[in-house]
């Protein structure tokens, strides 16, 4: 098989770009929800339940569409974002970025909510006679025992983002160098004749990709069971 | 000085407990279900009564008629659990220092070798809590309590999970622990323990106080 085309190099370091900063943006979200989720008990939990899992279970294109309608130069957020913040998410890689971010959500937030399930709400108690206020509970007992949760989360949500196909060009259509990703450039080349090997080069590369996700994912889940035994 | 008069209604359980504490070591003594545990975590205010007062010293902590309720991290009272407790993710020796650290107090070195040696736990400092048999835990767990300054002492069956060797083992050292001079409130259901501990006792039964006074209530 021949070398990776430049071409091909801009679709991979787009869609790591477009990964990375989703997943970077959307975890502190993900923490809060998962939190949230995980403690307490509210007036429209499992409405907020299947929200956050929508992503998961609608058309791809459906999300896409709807990111378009709300945040497109037309929508109602986009327009007010780019008059107000100058912030364009439609036909830019932000934009991709927002469709993986809000697409892998869901796979984010579900370990993290797991692991802050998991801890013993009696070592928070403990945290607290010793002269902790809530904030410091949170940050020295919760935080780190919920760690390798939220990293599984995360890488998780990476791949997933990295992934991403449907609602990404829906939204921001498949701009090379701009929105193109691993996946619409896949998508692309099995179009055009001729692309066949080149699409292959991508395929192989996604799929390293994600199992390499799988691996770190299992493995800091291995961690997590280690870290609350205290050994 | 501790002062206690609470009710507090749990499922169908009831407690009513009222008394006052001027003993060094107060121990709550009944049999399990007699409200002790709901008792002291009421005391380091895990719990809040329906209603009532307690104050220690000249601080009230709860008063429910004037809707007073002081949070646990900001009651300075240690508390050592059952069941150690201790932090999975930190070392012996990060443990012992969280007190300190959560109340901004300065290193106090001198303070941190006497309760090491009075609890003999030099020699486990760089170990994880799951590295630790169940007598070094509790040392640990009395050490960390100690080491966060408290003005008073919580502990709730302390040797309760341990088996009779080890509770031998610890006896000695909560001894030394009392003669220090801070206050504790000691929770068993074993009246011979509370015999060498003690010096004031509080009996419960089926969430009320049935005798207030020396360890001779105990017979």
């Amino acid at each position: 098989m021949s070398e990776i085309s430049p071409a091909e190099w801009t679709a991979i370091l787009l869609s790591l770009r477009v990964a990375v900063i989703a997943t970077l943006v959307a975890t502190p979200f993900g923490i809060a929800l998962a939190w949230l989720l995980a403690r307490y008990d509210f007036w429209g939990k499992s409405i907020l339940d299947a929200a956050v899992h929508l992503p998961l279970v609608l058309p791809p294109v459906v999300t896409g569409y709807l990111l378009l309608l709300t945040f497109g130069r037309r929508g109602l957020v986009g327009a007010w974002l780019a008059d107000h913040l100058g912030i364009v998410f439609a036909f830019r890689w932000t934009g991709a970025a927002l469709a993986c971010g809000i697409m892998s959500f869901p796979l984010l937030v579900r370990p993290i909510r797991l692991s802050i399930e998991a801890i013993d709400r009696r070592l928070e108690q403990a945290a607290s006679t010793l002269g902790a206020a809530p904030w410091q509970v949170f940050a020295t007992v919760t935080l780190p025992l919920a760690l390798p949760g939220i990293l599984a989360g995360m890488v998780l949500g990476f791949a997933k983002a990295i992934g991403e196909f449907g609602a990404t060009i829906t939204f921001v259509s498949n701009i090379p160098g701009e929105t193109q990703t691993i996946s619409s450039a896949i998508y692309s080349l099995i179009q055009t004749p001729d692309g066949d090997t080149a699409a292959a080069r991508l395929v192989l590369i996604s799929i390293a990709i994600a199992m390499g996700a799988l691996i770190a994912s299992e493995w800091f889940a291995r961690r997590a069971t280690k870290r609350l035994h205290g050994n | 000085m501790l002062r206690v008069d609470v009710t507090r209604q749990l499922g169908e359980f009831s407690l009513e407990a009222k008394f006052e504490s001027q003993g060094r070591v107060t121990g709550l003594f009944g049999a399990s279900g007699a409200g002790k545990t709901s008792l002291i975590n009421m005391i380091a205010g895990l719990l809040r009564p329906d209603r009532g007062v307690i104050a220690l010293d000249d601080e009230v902590l709860d008063d429910t008629s004037k809707g007073v309720h002081a949070p646990p991290h900001r009651r300075r009272i240690g508390y050592v659990f059952q069941d150690a407790r201790l932090f999975p993710h930190l070392d012996v020796r990060q443990n012992l220092d969280y007190g300190r650290r959560m109340n901004r107090l300065a290193a106090d070195p001198a303070q941190h070798k006497r309760i090491t040696e009075l609890l003999d736990v030099g020699h486990l400092l760089d170990r994880r809590p799951g590295q630790l048999s169940g007598g070094e835990r509790q040392r640990v767990a009395l050490g960390r309590a100690l080491l966060s300054k408290p003005r008073l002492l919580l502990m709730d069956e302390p040797l309760g999970s341990l088996d009779e060797g080890r509770k031998e083992e610890i006896l000695p050292y909560l001894v030394r622990l009392r003669d220090e001079g801070i206050p504790m409130v000691y929770v068993s259901h074993d009246a011979a323990e509370l015999r060498q501990l003690a010096t004031q006792i509080v009996m419960l039964k089926r969430g009320r106080v049935t005798a207030l006074g020396g360890v001779t209530v105990l017979t």
